[in-house]
């Protein structure tokens, strides 16, 4: 018994004379203290998923209920401006994670530069995203008393082949467009909002890290925040194919 | 040894009984040490305050509508002030209550001390826990303020969405934010669990309070942000005419039946298990026996967390979801019976030619086994389809969930707060007084409730505040019931105070229990133990103490 | 004595890995493959394959968010407890679908 208890201060005395400032004192080692946190992290990301698994749920039930509506919905979205933003936000996921990297080998200069490109794309996807919302708010397809079926209905028509560019919709079924763009602006606005939570915390910790907080060892903050921007990057990805590229080939 | 045969308390002498001069009680002085704390003992008495303070608000808003049922009539309130002292009953009670009732108070307190550690994994996250059920709370109580709300506390559409002009909103965001504090009290107890054990204490030699706990935590973690998610939508449909559920624009209300239940059924677990795991020290502590069954009884804990996520559509059986669904959910239903009903056997086996003493906790703990059980069987009644379409949206069902909340789980608080107030607050209870209260309560518990079993199954209604006469002489037998249960709750309060004065010192072990917790200071130090302690022993070995009892004897001696 | 119950060094420990640090070579080669993975998956919503099309746009979007949950989230590297909690999580999100579905797909086959 006394044996084992000697044991344990022995392993203290060893972990004391390189142990960091930020080992609290309620674990016994840094690497308990890292683990801890990264599984941590990793339940509270457990809750996003299923967070946002109540919405993807939502989106398959209505498109497999209303599937013209929000074929034709879907086609509203720009490609170009969601492909060009799913580059941005890899961009921005692939910076965090050389920022992990940074911090891991101690290198503060980098760190702080990978941390800006990071926060520098992040912005660049809210910018783009704010021109195709924009764009909604200007042909009245935010959900609504405002929301105009009529482009539904009445599809413009090709300037070539005079034939409408989209399959038209009954007004029944032009209605459901609505569920379509309830949801998009849902799920793209919840991502939105962890994009702007995920660049205030990058600030803070830009700010931290350029007073050389992260490039001594510790270095967990950099690496559970890094887990949070990614994941907010699979939500993305998931949300690109399945909102923007429901049936790009109409006519057939 | 002055213990007569009744009783194993094992108080210090008197005349020369002391608290501990140095304990997490006065570590610190003023009101700011109290508020900033990252003591976990600190924040589980925090809690305990803050919970006391919302249940007595819960239980005025159960006597008013108690009052108002008195009289077939509606005389004492109309019926919209009705809708709103259920609803807001509810809300206070499940999710300012029952939710954080045993984990965010005892377990927060216990279970580091239980699995050796000197904290949870986060203090400062569970800090941030219980200000956000405050912040939660006072969005509730500003619901109450500005007129209150009268969903029910299933905010259910389309009602919720676009027939109510109540605060909705607001007692919704209050939903929201609870939620996120409950997620973080789980998230801090899985990790705390997993990474912080002491040496030596194994997974199996866990006390099955932290097992419950754990799998509590489990389904706090996975449920809880579905409800955040529905919640979301119900008031982005009400402030943004967001069309997600709107059946006018095509949606499906009962997609948020869905989503809303899918938390809310397991969030009965949530609420039950840490009760579970209560029972479990209690009855072995007073049975002087290790829990029969130890292995069975704690992964009957985890089937259930499982199993309770499998189950949530039969509380949807008559709201016209498809027949052969309803049929696979019956039968889950009637598959998640028997992780409990295990518990309940074991139980009763560990009763079993154990030397059985009567302490408050323990009576407390009977009362939960006979209520529970009680409360369990008629929810099969319930899960199965034929006899939930007679049953359902009656008093059988109010009754049915107020025997597994309040004959369980309530019962099952009340025997923990016993069991450990003397490890909190280093003193005792008084006991004759407070064994009266443990019977005041069953007998008031089972005149309320036992009553609206049968109006239930007579057809009685719920949700209204007015009914046939013939129904009056059961409802008045109920309000009388609730009288008495209102002063089984309503001595406790006063006597648990009185005992921070006045009450025995309690000294380390005044029950001679084995967990860790009873092997130190009463009340603990700050960090809890002196010296990381290392497990050599099972949990509930009653030898072991024993022979530790007798060693320090002869040592002393 | 002590390290049969205590394990200072985590040997054997299922809740315990090896700290891995993960060079900025391998962080390129995932983000090459993301952008491909992109692009693919824009052409192919353009070919009209009839219900394939959601069943690879599904696909291609869990291959990529696989590759980022296994190498710039680092699960590879991690222990089998993170590993765990992840598909958990997956699992419940599944599980939600599934349970949920059965309603839904069977409402219209109408009474017994
Ligand atoms: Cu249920």
């Amino acid at each position: 018994m006394d044996n084992t208890i000697v044991a344990t201060h022995d392993t203290h005395a060893e972990e004391h004379h390189h142990s960091l400032p930020q080992l609290r004192h309620h674990f016994e080692t840094e690497q308990q203290q890292r683990e801890a946190g990264t599984f941590g992290m990793w339940l509270f990301l457990l809750t996003e998923i299923m967070f946002f698994g109540g919405l993807f749920f939502a989106y398959l039930l209505y498109r497999n209920w209303y599937n013209p509506a929000f074929v034709a919905a879907s086609n509203q979205l720009s490609i170009p401006m969601g492909t060009v933003n799913t580059a941005i936000l890899i961009s921005s996921g692939f910076f965090m994670a050389l920022g992990v990297w940074a911090a891991e080998v101690r290198k503060q200069g980098l760190l702080v530069l990978f941390l800006l490109l990071t926060t520098l794309f992040g912005c660049l996807f809210l910018g783009v995203k704010y021109f195709e919302y924009k764009e909604k708010w200007e042909k009245h397809h935010i959900p609504g008393a405002n929301f105009d079926i009529s482009e539904f209905v009445n599809p413009p028509l090709n300037p070539t082949t005079h034939k409408p560019i989209e399959e038209p919709l009954s007004p029944d079924m032009a209605k459901k467009t609505q569920v379509f763009f309830s949801l998009y602006f849902v799920m793209t606005g919840m991502h939105a909002l962890h994009m702007i939570i995920g660049i205030v915390l990058l600030g803070w910790l830009t700010w931290r890290a350029n007073r050389g907080e992260f490039t001594e060892g510790y270095v967990a903050p950099i690496e559970n925040f890094g887990l949070y921007w990614h994941f907010v990057d699979i939500v993305w990805i998931f949300l690109f194919p399945l909102l923007y590229l429901i049936n790009r080939h109409p006519g057939t | 040894m002055s213990a007569t045969s009744s009783t194993i308390v094992n108080l210090p002498d008197q005349r020369t009984a002391t608290l501990p001069k140095k304990n997490y009680i006065n570590a610190e002085d003023g009101i700011l040490s109290w508020l900033l704390t990252a003591d976990h003992k600190r924040i589980g008495i925090l809690y305990l305050i803050t919970i006391t303070f919302f249940f007595l608000i819960g239980g005025i808003f159960a006597g008013l509508i108690r009052l108002e049922l008195l009289t077939p009539q509606p005389d004492l309130v109309a019926s919209d002030t009705y809708n709103k002292l259920f609803t807001l009953h509810g809300i206070v009670m499940i999710f300012l209550f029952l939710v954080p009732s045993v984990p965010a108070t005892l377990g927060n307190f216990l279970i580091p001390i239980m699995i050796g550690a000197k904290d949870l994994a986060f203090p400062k996250i569970n800090l941030l826990s219980w200000y956000l059920a405050v912040i939660g709370g006072s969005f509730t109580l500003a619901t109450m303020v500005l007129g209150g709300v009268d969903t029910g506390w299933t905010f259910t559409t389309p009602l919720s969405t676009h027939y109510l002009n109540t605060h909705v909103v607001t007692a919704g965001l209050g939903v929201f934010i609870l939620g996120f504090s409950s997620i973080f009290t789980g998230l801090n107890i899985i990790v705390t669990v997993h990474r912080l054990r002491a040496p030596g204490m194994t997974w199996f030699r866990m006390p099955l309070f932290v097992w419950a706990h754990y799998a509590a935590s489990i389904m706090m973690v996975l449920g809880t942000p579905v409800l955040a998610i529905a919640i979301t939508l119900v008031a982005l449909e009400r402030t943004l005419h967001i069309g997600v559920f709107d059946p006018a624009l095509g949606g499906d209300p009962l997609l948020f039946q869905h989503l809303f239940w899918f938390y809310s059924h397991p969030a009965v677990y949530i609420m039950i298990l840490p009760g579970f795991g209560v029972i479990s020290e209690v009855i072995s502590t007073f049975s002087r026996k290790r829990v029969f069954g130890y292995t069975a009884v704690a992964f009957s804990s985890v089937a259930i967390a499982v199993f309770g996520f499998l189950v949530w559509e039969h509380h949807m059986f008559i709201m016209g979801v498809s027949n052969y669904s309803a049929l696979v959910f019956s039968l889950l239903t009637m598959l998640v019976a028997v992780p409990s009903a295990i518990k309940i056997f074991n139980w009763s086996f560990t009763l079993q030619k154990g030397s059985i003493t009567f302490e408050t906790p323990m009576m407390y703990a009977l009362a939960f086994i006979g209520l529970f059980t009680i409360g369990g069987l008629t929810g099969i009644f319930l899960g199965s389809l034929g006899m939930d379409v007679h049953l359902t949206e009656t008093y059988f069902i109010v009754a049915h969930f107020h025997y597994v909340m309040v004959g369980g789980m309530l019962m099952a608080y009340l025997a923990g707060l016993h069991f450990w107030w003397p490890k909190m607050t280093g003193r005792m209870y008084p006991e004759a007084v407070s064994k009266l209260s443990a019977v005041v309560s069953f007998i008031g518990f089972n005149l309320t409730f036992m009553p609206q079993f049968i109006l239930g199954y007579l057809g009685m209604p719920r949700r209204y505040h007015a009914y046939p006469a013939e129904f009056q002489v059961l409802n008045v037998l109920s309000t009388a019931g609730a009288t008495v249960l209102g002063v089984g709750f309503l001595m406790p309060a006063i006597y648990l105070v009185w005992s921070l004065k006045y009450g025995k010192i309690a000294g380390n072990n005044p029950w001679q229990a084995t967990g860790l917790e009873w092997q130190i200071q009463s009340p603990p130090l700050t960090e809890n133990f002196v010296e990381s302690p290392v497990i050599d022993y099972e949990a509930y070995d009653y030898e072991w103490l024993a022979h530790k009892t007798e060693q320090e004897v002869t040592t002393v001696g | 004595m002590s390290s049969q119950y205590h394990d200072p060094a985590n040997v054997n420990n299922p809740e315990h890995a090896e700290h891995h640090i993960v060079g900025p070579g391998t962080y390129i080669a995932i983000y090459v493959t993301l952008l491909v993975f992109t692009g693919i998956t824009v052409g192919a919503a353009f070919i009209d394959l009839g219900v394939l099309n959601p069943i690879i746009a599904v696909g291609i979007a869990c291959i990529k968010a696989t590759i980022v949950i296994l190498f710039f989230m680092h699960v590879i590297y991690q222990s089998k407890l993170i590993k765990m909690t992840v598909g958990a999580g997956f699992f419940t999100f599944l599980i939600l679908l599934t349970m949920t579905l059965t309603d839904y797909i069977s409402r219209a086959w109408g009474r017994w």
